[in-house]
Order: structure tokens, then sequence, then C-alpha cells
């Protein structure tokens, strides 16, 4: 066991390497300079030119970007392994501070999305799988359908019409408290839960198949204990991958949802700092996210190594 | 008819007019623009470029899967690490990395959005052909002297079709999907241009007096992604029944 999560690490770290590269790269891969980004970002109205050329000058040499890329590369993922992300061009603060100051939300909101899909995605796969073919089946498998055919700015807009504009019950925007968070997490949870509905569905169908469920039936266990203790238990496996990737998929899409219900977290940050063309920040973001999805990918295969341990043997 | 009438052309008077009003049938928007029109016209971009963007992802795609699987060795690992790279940005963040440093607008999104598929393909290419590289017609036409490119694009290609048509399919729709989120967020179509994502994310503003402006570009998206999705289960199921599962 030790040697799988030692292997599967091994493989995770020359994948955040080269994203890190990549990220890194955004800044020198913008058109023009990024001293002119800079500039045209926080300076307007300084007109004299050679005033102007001797800050480009000495901001140059201060940020280091006379040195080689290979050594800025380094140094830049030097300070990112201890935190520092550099500035932000137009807030003038710590990228590390704009991102934590947003964090809490975004969390709550994913927290919130993920649970809701998860238990509400298990429960109507579950229910659809001993159902079949009847109309609670192909009812869950409309919903599920929906969830990755209705996009999540059309989803958000139709429950902020019903519910914020028609009926009045919960605002529409802002973030902070419960009532607001209502909205957003079923967003950005729908699609999640469509995919996680079908996939135990399919995956229960599999085992109620399988002979062990036909002994545990023939022994004379009660259906809800064979169902529960037997079928789900392997039923499960393979939503536990699903429930990783989804972790990146709702970083993702918090970015959308953010936007619409204008909630102040991380994806919201990333749009904004996109428009301004405020790359530290934007390159920030990107590196946060990429690194919480690997990790979480990698955290998915090691437990399920743990779960099932024909995995480690392969 | 109605194609004889201009999507741009505003009428402030006329603004804001109720579906169902005469000579506008979905209503016309803040500026007086018929709604209708403007979905049509919207379709024009949202499926050239969700083409465009399929088409940009299946050629690099495929030439990555195909390089990889038939060089195998370090090459098949390089290119595959670089897959996973791509597959460590999720979804939407990737596209969001390439609008950043192209700026925004249709174009890029296209290309945008055509990187960000282009893993599935390399992936499910690379696999296909390592399943069948090792199969007898191969050897075959290598023993007849048939050069390496040869076997690649004349007889392990066309082996390789059925999976890759299906996962356009698909593509086409998360395709779709992605532009009109795109434009939704500022970064894609730019004003005046009719676009269902920009359409939508216009319409914020008007939720309370003009539902119909969020309503119709919204169910034309959910429709267009609804049915590349549907069809893409079709042609599955024509291709090859057995051989995976949306899940992946």
């Amino acid at each position: 066991m030790a040697r799988y999560v030692a292997q599967r690490l091994a493989e995770a770290v020359p994948v955040l390497l080269l994203a890190s590269v990549l990220v890194f790269s955004i800044l020198h891969l913008v058109p023009g300079d990024p001293i002119d980004a800079m500039i045209g970002a926080a300076s307007f109205g300084v007109g004299d030119r050679t005033a102007q050329e001797q800050l480009v000058a000495q901001l140059r040499e201060q940020l280091g970007l006379n040195d080689p890329l290979p050594l800025q590369y380094l140094r830049w993922l030097w300070n990112a392994t201890h935190l520092d992300l550099g500035e932000s061009f137009i807030r003038h603060q710590p990228v590390m501070k704009l991102i934590g100051d947003r964090l809490p939300s975004t969390v709550e909101l994913a927290g919130a999305a993920l649970v809701l899909s998860v238990s509400l995605g298990v429960v109507l796969g579950l229910l659809a799988a001993v159902k079949r073919n009847s109309p609670i089946d192909r009812l869950v498998m409309l919903f599920s359908l929906g969830g990755v055919s209705i996009p999540s700015f059309f989803f958000a807009i139709l429950l902020i019409l019903l519910f914020s504009v028609t009926l009045g019950l919960v605002p529409a925007t802002g973030s902070g408290s419960l009532d607001r968070l209502i909205l957003p997490a079923l967003v950005l949870g729908y699609e999640g839960t469509g995919l996680i509905a079908r996939l135990t569905r399919a995956s229960l169908l599999d085992v109620l198949g399988r002979e062990y469920v036909r002994t545990a039936h023939a022994k004379g266990l009660a259906p809800r204990s064979v169902l529960l203790g037997h079928a789900m238990r392997n039923a499960l496996i393979p939503v536990v991958t699903i429930v990783g990737l989804q972790l990146g998929r709702l970083l993702a899409g918090s970015v959308i949802v953010e936007t619409i219900f204008a909630r102040q977290g991380i994806g919201q940050l990333a749009i904004d700092s996109i428009i301004a063309k405020d790359y530290p920040v934007v390159q920030g973001v990107i590196l946060l996210t990429a690194t919480t999805y690997v990790i979480a990918n990698l955290l998915v295969d090691v437990s399920y190594g743990f779960i099932n341990p024909r995995i480690r043997a392969a | 008819m109605a194609i004889a009438i201009d999507p741009f052309k505003q009428s402030l008077k006329d603004s804001l007019l109720a579906p169902g009003t005469q000579g506008h049938p979905l209503g016309t928007d803040q500026f007086g623009r018929d709604v209708l029109l403007r979905l049509i016209d919207g379709g024009r971009a949202s499926l050239s470029i969700g083409f465009a963007a399929v088409a940009i992802a299946m050629v690099s795609g495929g030439l990555v899967g195909l390089v990889a699987g038939m060089r195998g060795g370090w090459v098949d690992r390089a290119l595959m690490r670089l897959v996973d790279v791509e597959l460590a940005f999720p979804g939407i963040l990737l596209a969001l990395i390439i609008v950043t440093i192209l700026g925004p607008g249709l174009e890029k999104v296209a290309i945008a959005v055509g990187v960000g598929g282009m893993p599935r393909f390399a992936r499910i290419v690379r696999g296909s052909v390592l399943s069948t590289k090792h199969e007898l017609f191969i050897e075959a036409a290598r023993s007849v002297g048939a050069s390496e490119r040869r076997v690649a694009f004349a007889h392990v290609m066309p082996q390789v079709l059925g999976p890759v048509i299906t996962i356009a399919t698909f593509g086409l729709a998360t395709a779709i999907f992605s532009i009109a989120a795109l434009s939704f967020l500022g970064l894609g179509a730019q004003p005046p241009a009719a676009e269902w994502g920009l359409m939508l994310s216009d319409a914020r503003r008007y939720l309370r007096i003009a539902w119909w402006l969020a309503v119709f570009p919204g169910i034309t998206v959910t429709s267009v992604v609804l049915a590349a999705n549907l069809l893409g289960d079709a042609v599955r199921d024509a291709l090859d029944p057995r051989l995976f599962s949306k899940a992946d």
C-alpha cells in the first residue's frame, strides 16, 4: 500500500510542476511587456516620458525581469511554495491576501454544492435502480439529463426568476448568509447531482446482478440489508471517483455561479482580474485551483486503493 | 420574410415589447431589437465557433494520440504527461487561461475551447491505437512494406474513427455550452453581437421587467446542447454499443 501511495505521489509531482510552468508563462505569453501591463493599469496620467522610462527601467530591475526566464521561474516557484504569489497590479495588495479574503466564500459554496450533490445524487440513483423502468426511474434520468444539458447560467437565472423575482423567498444576489447560499449551491450542485445519480444507478444495477447478492438473498437476509449492506457498499466505489472529479468542476463552476449571484469569491476574483489584466492575481487563482484539483485526484486515487484492494495490485 | 429584417436594427420606441406583440413573436430587447431574429443570428456564431472548436480539438488531440500510441516509449510518456497537465485544469479554467493570453473575442474562444477539448481526443485515440496496432492486418500491412506513416493514416486511423466521431458529437455540446458561458462572462462575443450567452448576460439587468430576454436564449442554448448530447448517445449506440460510457 505504501508503495502504491508513493507511486501516485511521484506521478502527481511532475504534473504540478508542468502546470506551474504553464501558469508562470501566462505573464510572459500575453502580448507586450509585463511592465506595460503593470504601468498601463497603475499610472494613468503620468505624462513625462523620460520619467516613465526611468520608472520602467527601475521596476524591471526591482522585479528581476532582466534575469533569464528560467531563473525568474525558479524564483517565482520558490516564492509560491512560500505562499508568496506577488502583488496585484491593480489593487496593490498581496495576491495571497486577496485570495485568502475570498476563499471562505468559495469553500462554503463548493462545500454546500458537494454535500447536496452527493447526498441527493446517491439517494436518487438508489431510488432509480430499485424502481428500475418505473416512472420514478425515468424521472430521475430526465432530471440527470437536465443537469448536463441546462447551462448553469440559465438554470441560475430561472431560479432567480422563480424564487427571488416571482415568489420573493430568497435574495437574488450577495453572500454571507444561509438564504443567500441556497440558490448558488443548488445551481452549482445540479450537474454533479445528475452525474452521481446516473452513476449510482448504473453501478448499483451492475452489482445487483452479481452472484454474491443472490447469495445474500438466498440465505434469507432482509432485502433492505442486502441492498444497503451488500450491494451499496460495492456500488459506491465508482461514485468516489466522480466525487473527486467534482471538486475540480465545482471550483471551475464557481466562476460562473459567483458571477451571476454576485458572490465575492475566488471565481469572481478570477474573472475580474482577467478582464482588468491583473495577471499576478490570475496566476495565483489558477495555480491554486490546479493544485487543489491535482491533490483531490491524488486523494481519490489513494482512497480508492483503500476501498478496493484489487486496485493496489494493478 | 423574417430573414429580411435586421437583427441589429434598433428602434427605441419599440423597446422591451412583450412576446406576441405584432411583428415580434418573442418580443424585443432594451434597444427594440427583435429577440427571435437575434436568436437565429446567434445560432450562426454558436454553431460555427462550436464546429471550429471541435475541429481544433479533434485534429490536435487526434494527432497527439496517434503519435503517442504509434511511437510508444518516451514520446508516449511525454505526450501523455502534457495531456495530464491539461486535465489538471478543470473545464472552463483552461479556456480562461487561453482567453487571458489571447484576449477576448469569439475566434479566440474557438481556440480556447478547442485546446480544452484536446485531451479527451488524445486519450481515446491513443487507447484505440494501442489496441489495434498489434492486430494481424497491421502486421500484414507492414510486411508488404507499408511505411510507418501509411500504416498510421491508412490502416490504424480508420479503426479509431468510430470513437472519435462519438467524442466529437459530445464535444460539440460541450463547446456550444462553453462558448455561451465565456460570452456570458464577458470574454467571448462582444456587444452588439447577437450571441446566446451574451444575450443571457444582458438580460440579467432586465429580469424584473422582461423575463423573455433571459428565458428564450436560455431555452435555445439548452435545446441545442440537449440535442447534441442526444445525438452523441445515438452515435455512440450506432457505432459501438460497448465502447465507453458518458461518465468517462
